[in-house]
């Protein structure tokens, strides 16, 4: 594929071959598309120049999460699985990371296994962050599985968003599911897969954030990292947004102590999803610039702001609501 | 888009009964109470509180409900997750045991140029050789050692002054490293010494093979030296130059201190954590007068020095949390493995704190002579003619006789405090230790009665003392947090 007619004038005559038009002009050597000439349209599967891709295995789930960005849908897409095998195995070794997410990829079951370790031989030096609830490793035998797979840098995010079974419960709307989650993680853990502990912050989580903090540290100190992550209002989340949004001006005391905690208990703790100029500054040092590039925006309010550079800034979905704290940071003077 | 439930349908605690897991409690002060339950997590509740959950009637909406819930002391209808959790956090606090012993100390030589008072061990200045380690014991001694299922083994000399034995040190420690290669553990070294005797030869020893170099340290000049006379009444000086010594060769953070604590130390506290922090240290290990030797002779242990004691303890601690509040970093050993018991899942292997007891699986002492200790305290008691926790010979024994022996197995079935009379019961046991040598040399048996015991009424007032402490000021909670996480 080329961008423009004169690249395709050097193309050997009879070579199968199709120029670019406007629109696609982002993409570049070493990303993957896939042409489906019955709708004349290109997908973009992978793109090189993007540090994180990520592919989404499955639009089911066992959850229904009041927050959730990705609304599932109970539909047959299994044919998603082959074709991230295919690009699986067309992919650019050098890519540093990739993600699993979903709807739930482990409903996948036995061909979930199959796509690790397809990404382990094809993608040896590429990290594997797969996004999970967590429940369907409750038994043990798809995280023993998993551990089998002996996948070279692996990491599964997990979110739990209370110390009590209820809380957790009515954020993901299903019963039992606290429990699944924590017996998910136990069993990959002794697995010798890592765990990232995932809490959404929003009105039904915050309450109990610190007993969640002092929950973590006591049972779950062997997890690899938890990360704290505000909203993004896209999905459910903006179709709940009164029900879940809390200003994280409002929240910054109950932030600052979970923070506190789980760092004085030596686990790895970030703030995902954050502006710098809402938080306190001692919890700066914490916050990941994690919103990826083509989503990441800045406000009106943000002219002229000194911390660009380090401030994560926001969803584009923000545009929706956003902290009444936004102020620029000055310069030092 | 379905409908979204409301977060009381998935409530069911409303709904069902409780079930109590494992729990104890105790009067905290006058007016509160503190809970705890088998891994060591305590929640503080007022007597009403307390009678409520006892009796199977604390309502979901009292705050108590669901603080009792997240630790674990109860489940309800919503989870069963808690019983794999208490079960997981107990198995955390009691894995160490199945690496007994990590801890091996090496007594060199009885020799030593100092004659301090309360030392049962030493004799003055004595140029005998026949208190010195032979090869033959410590090769006898290191077999032993290596036998342990402990991937990490501490080697630790003492004396006497150690290093008047400096030629079975370096026996001692390149036959380790020897043994090393094939056995596959990790290897520490540790040499115990009052320095006054440290020369640049051993200071390169120490250096080229990582040893970390511990040392004593009373506190000022003139309470040092009271404590610790040496011919020329400089042992202070000697000290403090030695540790800069030590330090210059080996780095800062590789040399520690330990101050005992002597009658003439109790009004002087302050100067003394002054000291340490003068000379730079971390911390400091405000330790209990040791019961052997005078205290013993007694019989009854009196409680006035006890009180006393304890009164020194806190006055230290709550000036070194005021330090800590004023942003100045520093923290006191003893309270940091007490809390590590109580505030995290993991396990302190400081000897006094271990149920079952520490002694002989915790650290283990290999006498000049050959005979095996238990710990420190039974080659003291030994000194004055009990010999109940003399575990065996090295010459004589194998390491079952010396491990799996009556001499240890007994007072070991007795120590598990979580089964003894008054420790079963008490709210406080899951941060306790026990304590058979103590209890042996001061009542008689290996149990002891515990009202009587100073041990007891000491750790009481220190797990209430620290409780109160954090529970009244959240900052002084986070000082403690993070001391938790130190040792
Ligand atoms: S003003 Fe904008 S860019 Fe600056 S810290 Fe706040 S959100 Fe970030
Ligand atoms: S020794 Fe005393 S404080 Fe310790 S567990 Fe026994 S009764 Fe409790």
């Amino acid at each position: 594929m080329v961008k423009d007619a004169e690249t395709l004038a050097l193309i050997p005559g009879g070579a199968a071959a199709a120029v670019l038009s406007e629109d696609f002009h982002h993409l570049g050597d070493g990303d993957v598309v896939r042409l489906e000439p019955a709708k004349a349209g290109i997908r973009t599967l992978f793109r090189k120049a993007v540090a994180y891709n990520h592919f989404l295995l499955t639009e089911r789930c066992n959850n229904y999460c009041l927050m959730c960005s990705q609304p599932p849908r109970a539909v047959d897409d299994g044919w998603i699985v082959d074709e991230v095998l295919e690009v699986l195995r067309l992919m650019d070794r050098s890519a540093t990371e990739i993600g699993f997410t979903g709807g739930e990829p482990t409903l996948l079951g036995a061909r979930f296994i199959e796509l690790v370790q397809a990404a382990g031989s094809h993608l040896p030096n590429t990290a594997l962050h797969i996004l999970s609830n967590g429940r369907s490793f409750a038994t043990g035998t798809l995280a023993r599985d998993l551990g089998a797979v002996r996948h070279p840098d692996l990491m599964l995010g997990i979110p739990v968003y209370a110390d009590l079974a209820h809380v957790h419960d009515h954020v993901v709307q299903a019963d039992g599911a606290f429990d699944e989650t924590i017996r998910g993680i136990l069993a990959l853990k002794a697995q010798g897969v890592r765990v990232e502990i995932r809490v959404v912050l929003q009105e039904q989580t915050v309450p109990r954030l610190i007993p969640l903090a002092r929950f973590l540290a006591r049972n779950l100190l062997f997890v690899d990292h938890v990360a704290l992550m505000g909203l993004e209002l896209t999905g459910f989340a903006r179709a709940n947004l009164e029900r879940i949004w809390i200003d994280p001006v409002d929240y910054q005391a109950e932030l600052t102590e979970a923070v506190g905690i789980l760092d004085r208990a030596g686990m790895k703790v970030s703030i995902y999803n954050s502006q710098h100029c809402i938080l306190e500054p001692s919890l700066r040092r914490f916050s990941r610039r994690s919103i990826s590039d083509w989503k990441q925006e800045y406000m009106p309010e943000c002219e002229g702001c000194a911390a660009q550079g380090e401030c994560g800034g926001f969803f584009s979905s923000a545009k929706f609501r956003y902290s009444r704290g936004i102020s620029p940071i000055l310069k030092a003077s | 888009m379905a409908k979204f439930r409301e977060r009381a349908e998935f409530d069911a605690s409303t709904r069902s009964d409780y079930t109590m897991l494992p729990w104890r409690f105790t009067p905290l002060d006058d007016e509160s109470y503190v809970a705890t339950n088998m891994a060591g997590e305590y929640v503080t509740m007022s007597a009403g509180e307390v009678s409520d959950f006892a009796g199977g009637a604390l309502r979901p909406d009292q705050p108590v409900y669901d603080e009792l819930k997240s630790r674990h002391f109860l489940i309800d209808d919503d989870t069963q997750v808690a019983i794999d959790l208490l079960g997981l956090k107990i198995r955390t606090k009691l894995a160490p045991l199945a690496n007994f012993t990590g801890l091996h100390i090496f007594v060199t030589t009885l020799r030593c140029e100092h004659s301090c008072p309360y030392c049962q061990v030493s004799r003055a200045n004595d140029d005998k050789r026949e208190f010195d380690m032979s090869e033959e014991t410590a090769l006898r001694s290191l077999d032993l050692a290596f036998r342990s299922p402990s991937p990490a083994i501490k080697i630790e000399f003492q004396g006497g002054e150690s290093t008047l034995n400096m030629p079975i040190i370096r026996f001692i420690v390149a036959e380790a490293l020897r043994r090393k290669e094939t056995a596959r553990r990790n290897l520490a070294f540790v040499i115990a010494t009052n320095l006054a005797v440290l020369d640049d030869e051993i200071l390169q020893f120490a250096r080229q093979h990582d040893i970390l170099i511990s040392t004593s340290l009373d506190g000022p000049a003139d309470l040092h030296n009271r404590n610790r006379p040496r011919p020329g009444k400089n042992s202070y000086e000697k000290a403090v130059e030695g540790i800069a010594r030590a330090r210059t060769a080996l780095g800062h953070y590789n040399v520690g201190a330990l101050m005992t604590t002597t009658a003439a130390s109790l009004p002087q506290v302050r100067s003394i954590i002054d000291e340490y922090i003068r000379m730079d240290f971390g911390g400091i290990f405000l330790r209990p007068l040791s019961p052997y030797g005078f205290a013993i002779k007694t019989k009854s242990y009196a409680s006035y020095d006890q009180k006393k004691w304890l009164e020194f303890f806190f006055e230290g601690l709550d000036y070194i949390i005021d330090l800590n509040l004023g942003g100045f970093e520093f923290i006191e050993h003893y309270s940091a493995m007490v809390l590590k018991k109580m505030l995290t899942p993991l396990q302190t292997s400081y000897v006094d704190l271990m149920s079952p007891a520490g002694i002989g699986i915790g650290a283990v002492v290999y006498n000049y002579d050959g005979v095996v200790y238990a710990s420190d305290e039974s080659r003291m008691l030994a000194e004055m003619g009990d010999t109940t926790f003399a575990l065996g010979n090295v010459h004589d024994d194998d390491f079952a006789d010396i491990f799996m022996g009556d001499a240890l197995l007994e007072p070991l079935e007795q120590s598990f405090s979580a089964s003894v009379p008054g420790c079963s019961w008490c709210a406080f046991e899951p941060w306790c230790g026990a304590e058979p040598v103590f209890h042996h040399a001061t009542q008689g048996d290996f149990v002891g009665k515990k009202p009587l015991s100073s041990f007891c009424t000491r750790n009481i007032a220190l797990f209430r003392g620290l409780i109160s402490r954090m529970e009244a000021n959240p900052e002084v909670r986070r000082i403690f947090e993070r001391w938790a996480n130190i040792v």
